[in-house]
């Protein structure tokens, strides 16, 4: 059974579990309401929770272990020494997997797979025919493991099915076996609701501990096979495929850092005078007007950052200011990726400084003001002294943005990864590298498409260092105030 | 009653040294004062424009370049289907009519032009057979033997037929070509360029509105013209379902939880400040995570909307669980108060009042928590969205599991294309991408202005 047919299948039971259990509550007092403990839903309730619960958990462990017994039993027949020199046991499973895809599809296409398994070079053809593109010439072994792996793959849907229904049944039987004018079906049902709250935010901390996790495990595979002095501290990037390759993360850290600090001096001054004018000096009508157009600038997707750049703000950096200085002529700079991010990171300084702007208390302002001080005086000697920490905060969060952005700087910013001061130069950084090197066709042995982990792992850490930061001092400066 | 000699007010003061702390004429620090104020009040203002001018740069850039993708040059030729060269054993198999190729096809268009021209008295000159083949795109001859094989009946018939012009020939009426970069190009010539203004002159050749944009998959590097973003369009629809049904769910079981039930306590505050931080994390990472759990480890197909989907759930969650949460925090506690005290259990004040109560804030969250979903492209580069994907996804649920491609990264497919006619493609899938965008967030605010209560 198709694994949406088994859901739907498990859903009608649990529709029929609330029906009958709710039936049934009422018949064992003679329809008389009073005589239950609970209202006649939650008998209904919890034998739908009862039959959909189990069923679920069952069946998502079900899925998290059947790949790793497909893989064991393809790779069990695989012989280490069949390998060919020039590839590896990942690949070799990689056609592996295809292999069986493509036998299944030849299957349902009508040909005798007895018959063609026999024949490699018509296995190949017909391969071929159904669209089925492998890295290497299947041999005998691999055909024995791609059988392995359709096989173990069919019971293994077949167990899941008898698994789950068999689950499914039971749990409405002992649901409405337990359904009586004393069970408590309220307090039951709510344990249970309350148990699925608490997984569903336990949720969000398994992504961080998922991320933690992905990105360590690679991490340290990637300096088992290549030394963590030269990544940390070498100041050449020169990826190679096919080995012998220098992966120093200093260019892109540089070229990160100048495109974001450029990002700053854009945003950081249009951000903070615009928040002031708009907390301080606009009317009511002003404000309610431009603050939700300054807002837009964050909800623009960054892809559109990213072509703004290459197609407008690139070439006319490019045309107008690099060409004519003699600064350089290419129109994918550390200039455009800064100047178009700038553009971006307006909102997160504005809109975070604006609201610690409000928050100064007014008795302070009316205090200055009282004293003659000229309400510009006000805000540079009185809102924004006191606003300080509060609007540090919020551009060390637009820096943690500006850091981790990757489309604008992919498409702005260029590929080559230098140390020069030249802002028209083109640079990259290091989320435009984890980019390259993780697109495309990857094969997860080799440093070269490792790094992108250690690389990302930096990211994550400088980041996430960046973002407490912020977060203790924004909400430390928020409870002075209130 | 004394006579006053008039001005005596005002001439003494205008003779002594005091005069100049009048209020009617400042001092000089007053002065400068005043003019410091009114510079820091200029800063702020030239702030506020400056921004604002980026955001009409940004939008007139994106629009002047993507609204000629809407429309499209056409060709409009009859064509005499030649039984004899399309089906030569004249059986109507299509199976055996198969095996004439796109090519013959465009050999019998390139024909048929021809005859066509020669019909209306237009001069060719030194063109041949082969340059007139080169006015229309080379998906054409594609469309039109899908055509016939779809019908055989077909067959011997005269059809109109109305072709995709060559991209460059379009982008001759768009100004994208001009007679100089024609000289240069491999692909058009001058002579092409003359003819397309002959036909545009006889009716042949029109452009208008072009639906195919919107509903056509993507097409090769050599066919701009015949790109579309039906693929895309449907590849993003189906992540945002797939978003949709966890990410809301989840969300709101997690906001409700934590406002309601949670204990203060260590744990709840490490979930907090997990959630927190969450939202901040750069995308690219939850594309590393995607990569090496989703599609390593759970062994997800590439390129499929489901592992984005799922990818961009995790993404959005947390930016769904923080207005869930102010948008519960904002019912007031007497309604709490009220239901508990007619016996209502705490899971039921929950579900039957604050979450009702709540609905409108907890709704638009997450339709922005969608929007900006919508928008994200980097996680979906790293899990092989990128991938030139021309066949439609199924329906779901298996057409979740489906390569498929997704608006923004059809976006950035397109930046990344050789012809400079996919520049144009891609300023117009971000007008499509903004419209959504448009849309959902007006669905928000409304959403917002209708039913949110101030308490």
């Amino acid at each position: 059974m198709s694994l949406g047919l088994l859901f739907l299948t498990v859903l009608a039971l649990a529709a029929l579990g609330y029906a009958v259990g709710r039936r049934k509550a009422m018949g064992t007092v003679g329809g008389d309401m009073r005589k239950l403990h609970s209202l006649p839903t939650f008998y209904g309730w919890i034998t739908a929770l009862g039959v959909v619960v189990p069923v679920l958990v069952v069946s998502l462990v079900w899925l998290f272990l059947e790949g790793f017994v497909i893989h064991n039993s393809a790779l069990s027949q695989i012989d280490p020494a069949d390998v060919p020199a020039d590839s590896s046991i990942n690949l070799m499973m990689a056609d592996v997997t295809r292999l069986s895809q493509g036998l299944s599809v030849l299957e349902s296409n009508g040909l005798d797979l007895a018959v063609i398994k026999q024949d490699l070079d018509a296995l190949k053809i017909a391969l071929g025919e159904a669209g089925v593109a492998m890295g290497n010439d299947p041999t005998p072994n691999m055909i024995a493991a791609a059988e392995a792996v359709r096989t173990t793959a069919s019971y293994s849907r077949l167990g899941l099915t008898l698994a789950t229904l068999g689950l499914a049944l039971a749990g409405l039987a002992w649901g409405l076996r337990r359904i009586s004018p004393d069970f408590r079906a309220r307090n039951a049902t709510e344990r249970v609701s309350i148990g699925l709250l608490i997984v569903a935010s336990l949720i969000a901390v398994l992504t961080t501990v998922g991320i933690v996790v992905s990105l360590m495990a690679e991490t340290v595979h990637f300096f088992r096979v290549y030394p963590a002095s030269t990544f940390f501290f070498s100041t050449t990037w020169d990826p190679k495929f096919g080995g012998g390759s220098t992966l120093g993360i200093m260019p892109l850290v540089w070229g990160t850092l100048y495109v974001s600090v450029i990002s700053l001096i854009v945003a950081v001054p249009i951000g903070l005078f615009s928040a002031i004018y708009l907390a301080e000096y606009a009317s009511r009508r002003v404000r309610s007007v431009v603050k939700p157009l300054i807002e837009v600038l964050a909800g623009i997707p960054t892809i559109v950052y990213g072509l703004f750049a290459l197609i407008t703000v690139g070439p006319i950096l490019r045309d107008w200011i690099a060409m004519p200085m003699g600064f350089g002529n290419s129109s994918s700079t550390v200039m455009t990726a800064g100047l178009v991010m700038g553009i971006m990171i307006i909102p997160f300084v504005s809109s975070l400084s604006d609201d610690i702007i409000n928050a100064v208390p007014q008795s302070l302002r009316d205090g200055s003001l009282g004293l003659g001080a000229t309400p510009s005086e006000t805000i540079r000697q009185v809102v924004i002294p006191a606003a300080l920490p509060g609007i540090v905060g919020a551009v060390l969060l637009a820096a943690s943005r500006a850091i981790g952005e990757t489309m604008i700087v992919v498409l702005g910013a260029g590929a080559a990864a230098k140390l020069s001061l030249n802002p028209f130069e083109a640079m990259t950084t290091v989320t435009v590298k984890i980019v390259s090197q993780l697109t495309g066709d990857t094969e997860f042995s080799s440093p070269e498409t490792l790094v992108a982990f250690a690389l990302g792992l930096t990211l994550f850490t400088f980041t996430l260092a960046l973002n407490v930061v912020a977060l203790v001092i924004v909400r430390k400066y928020r409870e002075q105030y209130e | 009653m004394t006579t006053v000699p008039p001005n005596t007010g005002a001439a003494p003061s205008a003779q002594t040294p005091r005069a100049k702390h009048s209020l009617f004429s400042p001092d000089k620090r007053t002065a400068a004062r005043n003019a410091q104020e009114s510079r820091f009040r200029s800063y702020g203002l030239v702030a506020i424009v400056l921004a604002l001018l980026a955001l009409v740069w940004l939008l007139f850039s994106i629009f002047s370049a993507g609204l000629p993708a809407f429309r499209q040059t056409f060709i409009e030729i009859p064509i005499m289907l030649d039984a004899a060269v399309l089906d030569k054993d004249g059986n109507g198999d299509p199976a055996e009519m198969a095996s004439v190729t796109t090519i013959g096809y465009g050999k019998l268009i390139g024909k048929a032009l021809g005859i066509e021209l020669a019909a209306k008295g237009i001069d060719i000159g030194e063109m041949t057979a082969k340059d007139l083949v080169g006015m229309v795109s080379e998906n054409a001859a594609a469309d039109l033997r899908d055509m016939v094989l779809a019908d055989p009946k077909l067959l011997g018939t005269t059809i109109q037929f109305t072709a995709l012009a060559h991209g460059r020939i379009d982008g001759y009426f768009k100004g994208r070509v001009t007679m100089e970069t024609a000289v240069r190009d491999n692909s058009t010539s001058p002579e092409k360029l003359m003819l397309a203004d002959q036909l545009v002159a006889a009716g042949m050749m029109k452009m208008r509105f072009n639906s195919g944009f919107l509903s056509m998959p993507d097409a090769s590097d050599k066919r701009p013209e015949a790109a579309g973003l039906g693929v895309a369009i449907i590849g993003s629809l189906y992540m945002m379902c797939v978003v949709l049904c966890l990410a809301l769910p989840i969300g709101v079981a997690a906001s409700v939880y934590l406002e309601e039930f949670a204990p203060k306590n260590r744990w709840t505050d490490l979930i907090e400040v997990n959630i927190a931080n969450l939202a901040a994390v750069p995308s690219i990472v939850y594309g590393i995570l995607g990569l090496s759990f989703f599609i390593n480890f759970a062994g997800l197909p590439q390129s499929a909307p489901i592992v984005g989907g799922l990818v961009l759930t995790l993404m959005t969650l947390p930016r769904i669980i923080i207005p869930t949460r102010a948008a519960l925090k904002a019912v007031p506690p007497s309604i709490r108060d009220a239901a508990l005290g007619v016996g209502a259990s705490k899971l039921q004040t929950v579900t039957h009042h604050v979450l009702p109560l709540a609905m409108p804030g907890v709704l638009t969250g997450t339709i922005i928590g969608l929007a900006q979903a919508l928008g994200e492209t980097a996680p979906l580069l790293l899990i092989g969205m990128v991938a030139f994907v021309r066949d439609f996804p199924g329906a779901p649920l298996s057409g979740l599991f489906d390569p498929a491609s997704a608006l923004p990264v059809q976006i950035y497919n397109w930046t990344q294309r050789g012809d400079p006619g996919f520049v144009e493609r891609a300023s117009g899938a971000i007008i499509v991408l903004l419209a959504f965008l448009i849309i959902m967030n007006t669905a928000a605010i409304i959403l917002r202005r209708r039913y949110e209560r101030r308490w």
